[in-house]
């Protein structure tokens, strides 16, 4: 996949880093001589140190462990400094708690102002995972004056935004603080050449179908079987074929990497086989060099050479741990099935399907992934099966998932259809009995009655399925459907595509009506000379609630179909086990 | 101490920080404070042999350290932080027996003592050096006695009074004395003393250079010969030309534009700073690329000292301290003494940014227009409003506070109305107990923190009700709280269900504690219960059904613990079956499938994954043909496969549907 020619250049977010790095240095060494850091487990600090400084997440559990350790200290009868260092922020909860612990008076604090990670050259993360269960289950609104916070660091060094778009309720507050925010600063921010140009607001309860499939895009199977953690990933001893497990970093300073993350699965092998012969016959190019030569060669070359064989063995490790575990027929059928689930077919297959796996036990988060997905496509499971999958899955892995299935069903992932909302189920009926475009037509007909139905409704609007009749080459994508095997474009990213090209919701007032109207477009500022075309074509995707990898390779390819370039921002890289995780109840 | 002692006398000094003042108490010992914002007293140390106040004592700023000279009698000494010095100025004879006076100049270096012998010592601070001394033939002390700065030429010069004469001397052998009507008093400044009596205002000061060469009689001076053309220019004359060529012969043509843009700024009649600013405008004509800005800069300089220096505004400074004192604090005294229009006038003419200028004296001006008893709270609220409307950087909720002060609460209420921030207005709202408008506007301005501090505040203020019902309102506010319950007070969070008649999270919040709080069998099982209860209140059948086969479950495996000693709570329905199988307590296992109506497929799958799992190969193939299998025989096959038993696999390939056969056999080999 060759870019365009006229891609634009992003901006340099290592400035981030650099800003973050210096303040805490000064936080921890200029203010508390620190001289050495543990990392905060439940246990007690065993230190010597008269001095105690805590850097935490401001959550309950960490501030109410800080305040077990000084209580032990004082029952023991030790006198200790504490220093408690927020990251990124204090909340007032957090000096309740300690207030309520007893030992407000002993601790002093500081704010640690780190919003944003740079994971990679385009992908900014704010690391705050519990955003997503805080937000869309809790309804717990605190981090969003720290994603606006975040947005105004990212405005201030790399605006002034020519437009912003925006879908999602809590898009809609996020811009609304971080406007305030910009008002407020106004004469504080110097004028400067805008680096970004346009922004996109997406509320991750727009789009929960494309996290709950499963990922074939490279950099998303590894994340999905490999969990890959602030852009590094543990490979163990069944990848590295030693005993001893490597940590990578995978980000497009990898030469290897960089080619195949956003590759389809089934391309990547052929890749990196291609990639070895090219680099042996590299290797091969010793033989016939004169002396001369061969220093050249072993000062300049070797190390790369050397460099690129030891991330290509660890790539093809990585790929046949990846195959043993997933070219299985087991895989291939749950694909099917999902691929099922989207377009509509084969439902009570599909369930069934669903039952035999929670029946045999082959992974918790696995099932409650599909179940997920199955309510998602049908707009809620119909009772009988709603309450049999329930009792299926609670025999299987126990009771106390009955507060799981609560979580599930409030946030909108699993949940029963309400009578008189059986619609889907017609449609599906519909779909087995008659293939054709007429379909497309009738449920266009009966959408406009149903009162929830989305997702079935979103994918004929939008296309989400591609028909085809030949087909989908895999290794030459026509669009980003093939990060899901040519099945399914993303419901998020054909969004943003769409709204990118009309530069307006005009003609999508159907969709945002099916995604609860929630949309909104601004024009920041007018276009004057002073604003390069660069920008304009350099947007910013701010994620709430989290991504997923194969929503970046889908956007990624988009952008070089465009000729734009996206930067990512998100609360944090996700996937559906991350998702589903965040909300088990245990 | 001071308190103890009583002060006997005070000095006022500027210091770096503000205002400071050295305290001379009862038992004469001096206490220093640097800033009288911020009081912190020091003590200086002792004064050796002070036993009365000292005859004359000031304070010195030396190194950005506050001293103290003092005399006492004839010993002189300096205090400092740590020490007391004594000291003998340089060049006074014996005869002297003790100082009376002390002045020092206004920027620390020199001091000047008065002797009982009637001399005037001067010389620097630090009494290193001798300046001159003057004998003043007076036998008395004088009334009072101040150093006069002279900037431009650094002559020594004091000033003393006694009784109506006023005695000026210097370096030089000459002293002037002027005899006064009435009495007087003075006033050192940064370029001169001010004469004060009961009806004058006078100012003695340097004449500055400038204004000396052009005024001097016959001066020949640039700037003397540009004024006299330019008058000549007036009158229509020619020798106007004449004066010209001769500042042009010279080349000092600049100098002497210059010299009359200076000498304005020095000039207090109006009239006269006019014909100088004529005089160099007209001189700038014959310069081409004059740099306009000094000309420009003094005529706005000129227009603010004379608005300054009208009677009704009372503040006459020089050129010189207007410069020292900046427009900046210029501008704080005219706010200080209400003079609002004039103020926001002069920021306008002086081209000050909104923010620091306009804004700034707005805001002032309303914090004083709330301070208005008599005005009723409606007309005031709209007056301010009306007058200060969007201005940028006006803070509505800075003045509801001062309206607040002053005890009009409904005033406050009504300004923070057009507070446009709605968070900036939560605090006052707190303080003035108006919580629920608070939460509300904490919760408009989206600060979920701001949320959070009000809700901890509600919490303490408020009965338990009625605050849970304040809560039930507000969605954003109650996640909070419950998020913080569910962690701090997992009791609280029950009550605010209850009170919300939320049967749904009552059950789970019982299966919730029935997992983490209780510990006993008796104890889990009546959380249980009580989930039951609650899912049944919530019209939650399936819950409720679930729960109570759980509740089953529980006994069952408790009872199974008590019998084999194995532990099963806390397994789930699948893994007890499973363990059953395992232990080959196939008739346990049974009752469980049939008690629980497990799903025959799930038994299968379990049973024959068990038995392959002990390698029972013969109760698996007894077990295969009991009835006819709901998973296929596909499965006999993997599962022997697997423990990679292909003999027994074989058994079951015969039977396999005859779509899946042939991948059958392919396992098999």
């Amino acid at each position: 996949m060759a870019g365009r020619w006229d891609a634009p250049e992003l901006p340099d977010f290592d400035i981030l880093k650099r800003f973050a790095r210096d303040q805490l240095i000064y936080l921890l060494e200029q203010q508390h001589d620190v001289e050495k850091l543990y990392k905060l487990e439940n246990k007690m600090v065993q230190g010597v140190s008269d001095q105690l400084c805590f850097l935490v997440r401001p959550r309950i559990a960490s501030v109410k462990h800080v305040a077990e350790i000084v209580n032990a200290d004082k029952a023991g009868g030790r006198l200790r400094k504490y220093k408690i260092i927020f990251t990124p922020q204090k909340f007032f909860m957090c000096e309740t708690v300690l207030e309520e612990e007893g030992i407000f008076g002993d601790v002093t604090f500081d704010e640690w102002a780190f919003y944003l990670l740079p994971l990679d050259d385009d992908i900014i993360s704010m690391e705050l995972p519990e955003f997503f269960r805080d937000y869309f289950l809790e309804g717990d609104h605190r981090w969003n004056c720290t994603v606006a916070k975040a947005l105004h660091v990212l405005y201030s060094l790399f605006g002034p935004f020519i437009k912003t778009y925006g879908i999602g309720r809590c898009a809609k507050m996020t811009y609304e603080l971080w406007k305030e925010m910009v008002e407020d600063s106004e004469n504080e921010i110097k004028p400067h050449q805008a680096e970004i140009g346009r922004v996109f607001f997406l509320d991750r309860d727009v789009d929960y179908v494309t996290p709950m499939c499963s990922q074939v895009v490279y950099e998303g199977l590894v994340d999905d079987v490999f969990r890959i953690k602030c852009g590094s990933v543990d490979f163990g001893s069944e990848v590295t074929s030693s005993n001893r497990s490597v940590k990578v970093l995978l980000n497009s300073q990898d030469k290897v990497f960089k080619e195949i993350r956003n590759e389809h699965f089934s391309n990547v092998f052929g890749f990196l086989s291609q990639k070895a012969r090219r680099l042996q016959t590299q290797y091969d190019k010793r033989q016939g060099m004169d002396i001369k030569q061969m220093k050249d060669f072993v000062s300049q070359e070797l190390k790369s050479l050397k460099q690129e064989h030891r991330l290509l063995s660890l790539h093809i490790g990585a790929c046949e741990s990846i195959m043993k575990k997933k070219t299985k027929q087991d895989f291939q059928e749950l694909l099917k099935s999902e691929h099922a689930l989207l377009e509509g077919f084969e439902i009570r297959e599909s369930t069934s399907c669903v039952e035999e796996h929670i029946n045999r036990q082959i992974s918790p988060l696995e099932s409650l992934r599909l179940m997920c997905l199955l309510s998602l496509t049908e707009n809620g499971l119909i009772s009988k099966d709603y309450r049999s999958l329930k009792t299926q899955y609670l025999q299987s892995y126990g009771y106390d998932h009955i507060l799981t299935f609560a979580n599930l069903k409030q946030i909108g992932l699993l949940t029963e259809q309400q009578p008189g909302e059986t619609l889907t189920a017609v449609e599906s009926t519909m779909g087995k009995l008659v293939t054709d475009k007429a379909v497309g037509k009738l449920t266009d007909a009966f959408s406009s009655l149903a009162r929830k139905s989305h997702f079935r409704a979103l994918s004929k609007r939008l296309n989400l399925i591609p028909r085809t009749e030949e087909e989908y080459d895999l290794k030459v994508p026509r669009n980003m459907a093939y990060v899901f095997s040519g099945a399914y474009i993303p419901l998020s990213c054909k969004i943003i595509e769409q709204v990118l090209e009309r530069d307006s919701w005009a003609g999508m007032e159907e969709v945002s009506r099916l995604l609860n109207n929630n949309e909104f477009i601004t024009i920041e500022r007018s276009l004057d000379a002073g604003y390069s075309c660069n920008a304009q074509r350099i947007i910013l995707v701010v994620f709430l609630g989290g991504c997923t990898f194969s929503e970046i390779a889908a956007l990624r390819f988009l952008g070089k179909e465009k000729g734009y370039k996206f930067v990512f921002v998100t609360t944090a890289i996700t996937n559906s086990f991350r998702m589903l995780e965040s909300l088990l109840e245990s | 101490e001071v308190l103890q002692n009583r002060v006997v006398d005070a000095k006022v000094f500027p210091t770096a920080y503000g205002s400071g003042v050295v305290i001379l108490t009862g038992a004469f010992r001096f206490t220093l404070a640097t800033n009288i914002d911020d009081l912190k007293l020091r003590r200086f140390p002792e004064v050796p042999g002070l036993l009365r106040p000292p005859t004359c004592w000031t304070v010195l700023m030396q190194d950005r350290q506050p001293k103290i000279v003092l005399a006492n009698g004839k010993d002189l000494y300096i205090l400092d932080n740590a020490s007391c010095t004594s000291v003998i100025p340089p060049g006074l004879g014996p005869q002297v027996c003790g100082f009376t006076q002390i002045a020092v100049s206004f920027n620390y270096k020199k001091l000047a003592l008065y002797t009982d012998t009637g001399n005037i010592w001067m010389g620097s601070s630090s009494f290193k050096d001798k300046l001159c001394i003057v004998e003043t033939n007076f036998k008395t002390a004088p009334k009072q006695f101040v150093w006069c700065d002279r900037s431009k030429s650094n002559n020594p010069t004091v000033v003393g009074i006694w009784d109506k004469v006023l005695f000026i001397t210097g370096e030089s052998k000459e002293t002037i004395k002027s005899y006064q009507d009435e009495d007087i008093h003075l006033v050192p400044e940064v370029d001169g003393v001010r004469i004060i009596s009961s009806s004058n205002h006078e100012f003695l000061h340097e004449v500055p250079p400038a204004c000396q060469d052009i005024f001097k009689i016959a001066s020949m001076a640039p700037g003397a010969l540009l004024l006299e053309a330019h008058k000549e220019y007036e009158k229509e004359s020619q020798k106007a030309d004449e004066y010209l060529r001769e500042i042009k012969e010279q080349n000092l043509l600049f100098e002497a534009v210059q010299q009359c843009i200076e000498a304005a700024g020095n000039e207090y009649e109006p009239e006269m700073q006019k014909s100088l600013l004529r005089a160099a405008s007209f001189g700038k004509c014959f310069i081409s690329n004059f740099p306009p800005d000094t000309f420009v800069k003094m005529a706005r300089d000129l227009r603010v000292l004379n608005a300054m220096r009208d009677y009704t505004v009372g503040i006459p400074l020089t050129y010189p301290q207007y410069k020292q004192l900046t427009i900046e604090i210029l501008i704080d005294r005219l706010i200080l003494r209400r003079l609002y229009p004039l103020a926001i006038r002069i920021c306008k003419y002086m081209k000050i940014s909104e923010l620091q200028g306009a804004s700034r004296i707005l805001a002032h001006w309303a914090c004083y227009k709330v301070q208005q008893k008599e005005e009723p709270d409606d007309s005031i609220a709209r007056a301010i409003n009306h007058k200060l409307g969007d201005t940028p950087g006006i803070s509505y909720s800075e003045i509801a506070a001062k309206a607040y002060e002053c005890g009009r609460i409904e005033l406050a209420i009504k300004l923070l109305e057009y507070e446009p921030k709605s968070g900036e207005q939560v605090p006052l709202l707190l303080k003035m107990k108006r919580s629920q408008l608070a939460l509300l506007k904490a919760i408009e301005s989206g600060d979920s923190d701001l949320v959070y501090t009000v809700v901890t505040y509600l919490k303490n203020e408020m009965n338990r009700g009625d605050f849970f019902m304040t809560l039930q309102n507000q969605p954003v506010a109650l996640s909070l709280y419950r998020q913080f319950c569910k962690h701090q007070e997992p009791e609280t969070l029950k009550d605010l269900f209850n009170q919300d008649d939320n049967h749904q999270e009552l059950g789970n919040f019982y299966v919730r504690s029935s997992y983490s709080n209780e510990t006993t069998i008796e104890g889990r099982v009546a959380a249980l219960q009580s989930a039951v209860d609650e899912y049944n209140k919530a019209k939650n059948e399936f819950a409720a059904k679930i729960t109570e086969e759980q509740i089953k479950l529980l006994r069952y495996q408790f009872r199974l613990q008590k019998e084999s000693g194995k532990t099963y709570l806390d397994l789930s329905l699948h893994d007890t079956v499973q363990a059953l199988l395992l232990e080959s307590k196939h008739k346990q296992a049974e009752q469980l499938y049939k008690d629980f109506k497990i799903p025959d497929k799930r038994f299968w799958w379990l049973k024959i994954t068990a038995l392959a799992e002990k390698e029972d190969w013969e109760e698996l193939e007894k077990f295969s043909k009991s009835k006819k299998s709901p998973i296929g025989y596909m499965p006999f096959v993997e599962i022997c496969v697997k423990h990679r038993n292909k003999y027994e696999a074989k058994k079951y390939v015969a039977k396999v549907s005859p779509e899946q056969k042939v991948k059958g056999y392919i396992m098999v080999g």
